[in-house]
């Protein structure tokens, strides 16, 4: 068998239409799905966009500034949102939630994908993240 | 096979001791379970031991005697102390030897862990942005069980205030002063639904248990508490565990549920027959899941075992009755051996004033910990 497990597979893709997506992997015979797509992970399972939106399946607040390394955050610290967001169908994905105040979530909240200035500071990179989904128009 | 047990237990106090390295605490422990199995450093015929960062443990007969012995170094994260324990029980079933040591200790700086991605298998973005924690993963964990299964606030708080309360009177404890329901209440947030007091540290500390055939702990005259399982466990498909950037969507099972599940098998007991139980508490929160996953109660009973007292030290079935992490702090390779220790001084009969009533026969102990990993052991008298 061929055993390519090197190569570093990226997990946040800026598609055609000038959205972004998260890579996972999916195995069809199983239906299982993986995210990250790790580079051992190749053998089993192709690369996939995740489904953009989703409902909040829990949440924290992070308070205090994780050690660095590994955090690359800026030393001046400002708490933030964290979710597991449930995908339908396909698996729960740990992200950061934004553009909403931590009163207001609440388990089962609709979210969908966005990204957000990469919070290591380096120019035009971006890191993703989920934010309320706006209601829409029937 | 030959029945095995614990003849000799010895613990180095857990908390902070400025100017002593982790290896010394584990020498200190040595010698502790020595003394207390009436034995000499030549008399142990082979060890297993290891910490997770603070060295090699076999570097330790430089101070106990150049003996020769068999020594062997175990990292297994934090099923370290459990899986040195397995591994002697299992050389002395098996007949190879009849006196064994089993040895964990640490000492980590303070504050959160700091572990590094590429070490656990995931890419460096998931901690550069701030997910590497696994204070964050307990967090939406209970979060998402209280939801599920109907669990208060004020429960995580019961926990807590137990742990205090038990620990201030275990001498190996770290913080032993009681601290009231309401000021755990009180405590400022750190992940939400955990303040600050429902947390544990990571700390310092040491532990070393004896381990002897039953045949050579009669012929010795030592004291025997049998071991009737020791078992350790990785996580199955479908669990949710630390340092998990997804989760399957069908969550099903645990490194715990299986663990405890083997334990019971192999014991052929369960926790119906369990006098006293030391459950992984790296928070509030965690203690209450694993009083579920390791069978205890069902989902969902913890709130009511809770308000009704049901596992303090006068309870049914009385849980981390040292404090547990919360009040001990966690030397992760050292934290596994002091639930076993524990359960050792309470089946003797010598724990003082936090001593299980009604002379305890069967404790049941149980670590768990990153990336999913756990380590539980059955003892009966």
């Amino acid at each position: 068998m061929d055993q390519d497990i090197t190569g570093e597979i990226p997990h946040l893709v800026l598609s055609e239409d000038g959205n972004y997506y998260l890579q996972g992997g999916h195995n069809e015979a199983s239906g299982k799905y993986v995210f990250p797509l790790m580079g051992g992970d190749k053998a089993f399972f192709e690369p996939v966009p995740l489904k953009r939106e989703g409902t909040v399946w829990s949440f924290t607040v992070q308070r205090f500034r994780p050690k660095t390394p590994p955090y690359a955050g800026p030393d001046d610290f400002i708490p933030y949102l964290v979710a597991y967001v449930d995908l339908p169908g396909q698996l729960k994905v740990e992200a950061r939630l934004v553009d909403i105040e931590e009163e207001e979530v609440e388990i089962g909240l609709p979210v969908e994908l966005t990204v957000i200035p990469d919070i290591n500071g380096t120019p035009g990179s971006v890191m993703h993240a989920f934010r309320p989904l706006e209601k829409r128009a029937a | 096979m030959t029945d095995v047990g614990i003849i000799g237990v010895g613990i180095h106090p857990f908390g902070r001791t400025e100017g002593r390295s982790g290896i010394d605490m584990g020498i200190y422990a040595v010698r502790e379970a020595l003394s207390d199995s009436n034995l000499n450093w030549e008399d142990v015929q082979f060890a297993y031991g290891g910490s997770d960062a603070s060295g090699n443990a076999d570097t330790m007969v430089k101070q106990l005697g150049l003996s020769g012995v068999q020594f062997v170094n175990v990292k297994n994260g934090c099923a370290t102390g459990g899986s040195a324990l397995y591994s002697v029980a299992s050389t002395i079933k098996a007949g190879e030897y009849d006196i064994g040591l089993a040895v964990g200790f640490d000492k980590h700086p303070r504050g959160a862990f700091n572990p590094l991605p590429e070490e656990w298998g995931l890419p460096d973005w998931y901690g550069a942005q701030g997910y590497m924690l696994t204070t964050q993963f307990f967090a939406m964990k209970i979060k998402r069980y209280m939801h599920d299964f109907n669990i208060s606030d004020l429960s995580l708080g019961r926990i807590s205030e137990k742990s205090f309360a038990n620990a201030e009177h275990a001498e190996h404890a770290w913080r032993r002063s009681p601290v009231s329901l309401a000021e755990i209440m009180e405590s400022p947030m750190v992940n939400d639904p955990l303040r600050k007091y429902m947390f544990c540290s990571p700390a310092e500390g040491g532990v070393a248990l004896i381990l002897a055939s039953e045949k050579k702990a009669r012929e010795i005259g030592a004291p025997f508490i049998k071991l009737d399982a020791a078992i350790m466990r990785t996580r199955p498909q479908g669990s949710f565990e630390v340092f998990a950037p997804s989760i399957d969507n069908d969550i099903d099972g645990s490194a715990t549920r299986l663990a405890s599940q083997a334990a019971f098998d192999l014991a052929g007991i369960g926790p119906e027959d369990f006098d006293l139980a030391q459950l992984q508490d790296t928070d509030a929160g965690t203690e209450i899941i694993h009083m579920a996953e390791n069978g205890l109660c069902a989902d969902g009973e913890q709130e009511q075992w809770l308000a009704e007292g049901k596992t303090l030290l006068n309870g049914q079935l009385p849980i981390n009755t040292d404090g547990g992490c919360i009040a001990c702090g966690e030397p992760i390779g050292a934290s596994g051996l002091r639930q076993v220790y524990e359960n050792v001084v309470q089946l003797r009969g010598q724990a003082g004033a936090r001593q299980v009533q009604n002379d305890p026969r069967v404790a049941y102990s149980h670590v768990y910990g990153a990336p999913g990993v756990s380590a539980v052991t059955i003892l009966r008298k």
